[in-house]
């Protein structure tokens, strides 16, 4: 094969690397969607999507190593029974604290993350789990010419943009998207057409919770299914929400691909700062535009 | 990067004081210091607290009337907390010798404190091979391994079974660094070279892009300098990358049992690697480790089993100097030879370097294990000769004198 050094870089490196960043940047883009949907409707800063995600990935392996359930069954289930806990947890907590201000539903989410890892970290321990369940469709890889891609990554990147896609319909482009729009200008003119506001907002959170789980179950096969896999991957999260603009949509799905590559760039020229980059550039983002590249200036 | 990192900043100065406990003169005090809530909790962690405890309890909970007590913290991985629990510990709470210390940035930071309080510090967990090289104290043991020992065993055989080119996947801080340094040193003096490395953030989730680059190098042997979470990352990613179909094989430096025990042996299969401990060795080790077992529900890895060799080693030096003064007790260590489980004949040298053999394993397949956390089968036993850094290579000024 023909070899062009590009910034002294092979190009088959450089595709590689770009590839991954891509797949990194769709969990990246799963998890803020959630965060920015959640955000973006219920005002809450949701520190507790780390520990959902890793509850999502944990359930599948729960339900593969006890139940016998696999792949396929798990990537609806796990969502759905951990959509049903956040649904919970906002009867519970969450709905109390709206009217105050962020500070109180960050340090509240932040509390639950910190018990949830705890729990999964007592009984399990830290090494992880193997969760051994690919389905034969989604096994091996293809040779590219320029790296091996394993099946189960393009896969996780094409589940990731039709997931970001369904979510921004649904919310921009829908009539129940429209209301829920509408309810979070103004809950009580909304109510006065006799819509269930608070109902609509506990499913919204359930629903961005059922976000993290999704994206926890696409993890479990790449990554090994430990209880610190949320708290890994939470804090970039929350810089790519930021960076996108907090509550953002388009911002959340945009930065979170955008960083992935960027990210997965900094791995080859100057590995040593490929957790910090993202930082860097959510302080230069913060300089020129405060409220982030796709958030309206309050 | 951890969600405790934020909690970190607000508990750096409170949480030491949580531990503070009234002792009398009369009480000899242990101090465990090690990571209990990220990727090192496993292979240390609350097992290694209770090692020391069982070894507490072994001796009888008292030495000459003097009741003995343990006290435990997580350092989180970061040197700051470690050293300012050390310093509380040494300073206010009277613990006579701190245990473990995980994680070599963090344990470095502990030797200075320990250096400058003048009080012993015993390290079970951490490997960098500085800790009695140039960076040696005369109050700080390395107990169980190092750096050095695991590039002799691992290195070496895997260099003279062919694998003369090596890439490194280097974990960024002191212990990454030393394990790298040492095995490349072996891996030359055996006729290999080194044809790059990459250092990765420690517990990166994502290390796709570095096998990336290793497999771009072409070298035959992609060595893993790196523990815990980040060892179990890059064997299960590579796996995933095809990286062995292509021709490539990993050499894991520092592989733990817990660390087996998480991948799998379908995906550990046929690793080699170097430990001074394996619960299925003799009858001594299976004792103990039926004890640990049923207390912890886990078989021990080398630094918990180390924990308890340690402990034992300096409640018995405590008895036979009859005091607990860092002066008496370091030299009634290295004057009594090491004897437990783990260890025959075993030596505290003056750099503070545990002298003994260590042993090279190969992770069984799915097929050859006959029972639970039956992974490893023994290929040869190292003489302590060869896995400890001789006295003319050493950088360790306590060598020098006289």
């Amino acid at each position: 094969m023909y070899v062009i050094p590009l910034l002294g870089i092979p190009p088959q490196v450089l595709f590689g690397q770009l590839l991954l960043g891509l797949i990194n940047g769709a969990f990246y883009a799963m998890l803020s969607l959630g965060l920015a949907v959640i955000f973006g409707l219920l005002n809450i800063i949701n520190f507790a999507h780390g520990a959902l995600y890793m509850m999502g990935a944990f359930v599948a392996w729960l339900m593969l190593e006890y139940l016998g359930i696999g792949y396929w069954p798990a990537l609806i289930l796990s969502p759905l029974l951990v959509g049903a806990f956040g649904v919970l947890l906002e009867k519970a907590f969450l709905h109390r604290i709206y009217k105050l201000d962020h500070l109180y539903g960050l340090l509240l989410t932040f509390g639950m993350a910190l018990i949830i890892e705890g729990l999964f970290r007592n009984y399990y321990g830290v090494s992880g789990q193997a969760y051994d369940a690919v389905p034969d469709l989604l096994k091996g890889g293809f040779n590219l010419g320029f790296m091996f891609l394993p099946i189960y990554r393009g896969w996780v990147v094409v589940a990731s943009l039709i997931i970001c896609f369904g979510t921004w319909f649904a919310i921009e482009r829908t009539k129940l998207g429209s209301y829920l729009r509408a309810a979070t200008e103004n809950p009580k003119l909304v109510q006065a057409f006799g819509i269930n506001v608070p109902r609509m907002i506990t499913l919204t959170y359930g629903f961005g919770v059922a976000l993290a789980a999704m994206a926890g179950v696409l993890a479990a096969p790449i990554y090994h299914v430990s209880p610190l896999m949320g708290s890994d991957i939470i804090i970039v999260v929350f810089a790519v929400v930021v960076i996108g603009g907090m509550g953002s949509i388009v911002g959340a799905v945009v930065s979170g691909f955008g960083l992935g590559l960027i990210e997965g760039m900094t791995k080859v020229f100057y590995p040593e700062a490929s957790n910090t980059v993202i930082f860097v550039v959510m302080a230069i983002v913060l300089l020129v535009k405060p409220a982030g590249l796709f958030g309206k200036a309050a | 990067m951890r969600l405790q990192g934020i909690s970190a900043l607000l508990a750096a100065t409170a949480l030491a004081s949580g531990f503070a406990m009234p002792a009398s003169a009369e009480t000899i005090k242990l101090g465990v210091l090690n990571d209990q809530s990220g990727v090192y909790t496993d292979l240390s962690g609350p097992g290694g607290v209770d090692a020391v405890r069982m070894a507490v309890e072994d001796a009888g909970g008292a030495i000459n009337g003097n009741k003995i007590e343990i006290v435990s913290a997580d350092h989180q991985n970061k040197p700051d907390i470690g050293t300012s629990i050390a310093r509380q510990w040494y300073d206010q709470d009277h613990v006579d010798a701190i245990f473990d210390v995980p994680n070599s940035g963090v344990a470095l930071a502990v030797q200075e404190v320990a250096r400058e309080k003048h009080k012993i510090v015993i390290f079970s967990g951490p490997a960098a091979s500085d800790l009695t090289g140039a960076k040696c104290s005369p109050v700080g043991v390395h107990w169980t391994y190092d750096t050095y020992g695991l590039a002799k065993g691992t290195g070496a055989a895997v260099t003279k079974s062919g694998g003369d080119s090596w890439f490194f996947l280097t974990a960024d801080y002191a212990f990454g660094q030393a394990l790298e340094r040492d095995t490349a040193a072996v891996v030359t003096a055996n006729g290999g070279k080194v044809l790059g490395e990459v250092r990765t953030p420690l517990a990166s989730p994502d290390f796709s892009s570095f096998l990336l680059q290793a497999q771009a190098s072409k070298a035959k042997i992609i060595g893993l300098a790196n523990a815990g979470g980040d060892t179990i990352t890059s064997i299960k990613q590579a796996s995933e990358f095809g990286i062995s179909s292509g021709g490539q094989k990993l050499a894991g430096l520092l592989v733990f049992l817990s660390d087996v025990n998480s991948l799998g042996l379908k995906t550990a299969q046929g690793l080699e690697l170097t430990a001074s401990f394996y619960w299925d060795l003799n009858d001594q080790t299976r004792a103990f480790s039926k004890r640990y077992f049923e207390r912890n529900k886990k078989e021990p890895t080398m630094v918990q089993a180390g924990l308890y060799g340690a402990a034992k080693h300096y409640l018995e030096a405590v008895k036979s100097a009859g005091s607990t003064d860092a002066d008496k007790v370091m030299a009634a260590m290295r004057a009594n030879p090491v004897n437990d489980f783990m260890t025959k004949d075993g030596k505290v040298r003056e750099d503070g370097k545990v002298v003994r053999d260590m042993y090279l394993f190969e992770v069984k397949k799915p097929e050859e294990s006959k029972a639970p956390w039956d992974y490893y089968k023994l290929i040869r036993q190292i003489p302590a000769a060869e896995v400890t850094r001789p006295v003319e290579e050493s950088a360790c000024p306590l060598l020098k004198k006289g």
